[in-house]
């Protein structure tokens, strides 16, 4: 195989954090398509809006307000 | 004077992004849908502890997030349902390849520690900054600097992505993606 080694300083820094494994440098190419990837992952839910369910709990929050008074007599 | 109800719209608004970001802890669109439901209740309880001023979405990001540690993984991450039920639900992507893309991203994501997968969700995705970012997980701006960075080279590294045109699946696949990437189709 032949992937480009990015050159990196092996010192005790790249060793301390959670995890151990030293981080690589990306690309800004690699980093564009994970970044385009997750928001086309994102926005699947995000397109479907509001689902009722969620529309209905947040309508209560229209009762105490000066508008209320919508369902009078009909 | 209504102020409940411009809480509302800022609400409502945040509800499709809090969905996503639920769905993406979970990994079940029906366990984030209840998710969502009680982070919303428990906001709407506790809408007098919210600061006007700041950032309601990021606040009901924090709140979803405190209730997800809290409650939902004590009960273990049982099912992962990647590949089944959950992309069943969405219909959104017409393009067949795009889509077993985005289920090999998504499993990908899966298994990066679940800290990493919020830091790289709510900057890469929701729209956060990391200052944000830092504040919904209760951590320092470094350590979700650092958790994005080690998300990215983790998923490039599990789908081997060694360059931009090598990134999972078949040709076509590749051929779709970069077509909507430089929305350039040539037709």
């Amino acid at each position: 195989m032949n992937m480009r080694k990015p050159s990196r300083r092996r010192t005790a820094m790249d060793l301390q954090g959670s995890e151990l494994k030293p981080v690589a440098k990306l690309g800004p190419d690699i980093k564009a398509k994970i970044g385009q990837q997750l928001r086309v992952m994102y926005s699947e839910v995000v397109n479907q809006g509001v689902p009722d369910r969620f529309v209905e709990i947040l309508r209560g929050l229209d009762e105490p307000t000066d508008e209320g008074l919508k369902n009078e007599s009909s | 004077m209504s102020p409940h109800k411009n809480v509302r719209e800022v609400m409502l608004e945040a509800v499709p992004s809090l969905r996503a970001f639920a769905i993406s802890l979970c990994g079940n669109v029906d366990r984030a849908d209840d998710l969502v439901q009680e982070a919303l209740l428990r906001a709407l309880a506790n809408l007098g502890s919210f600061e006007p001023g700041t950032n309601m979405s990021a606040w009901l990001f924090t709140i979803l997030r405190n209730l997800f540690r809290s409650e939902y993984r004590k009960r273990r991450r049982e099912v992962e349902d990647v590949d089944g039920s959950y992309a069943e639900q969405l219909t959104s992507l017409p393009e067949q390849s795009t889509r077993l893309e985005i289920n090999e991203f998504r499993q990908a994501l899966k298994l990066l520690p679940p800290e990493q997968r919020e830091a790289l969700i709510l900057v890469g995705a929701s729209g956060f900054s990391y200052e944000e970012a830092a504040k919904i997980c209760g951590c320092a701006v470094g350590t979700i600097k650092s958790r994005v960075n080690r998300a990215r080279s983790r998923l490039a590294e599990l789908l081997s992505i060694d360059d931009a045109s090598d990134f999972g699946a078949d040709r076509e696949t590749r051929a779709v993606v970069n077509s909507d990437l430089s929305n350039t189709r040539r037709t």
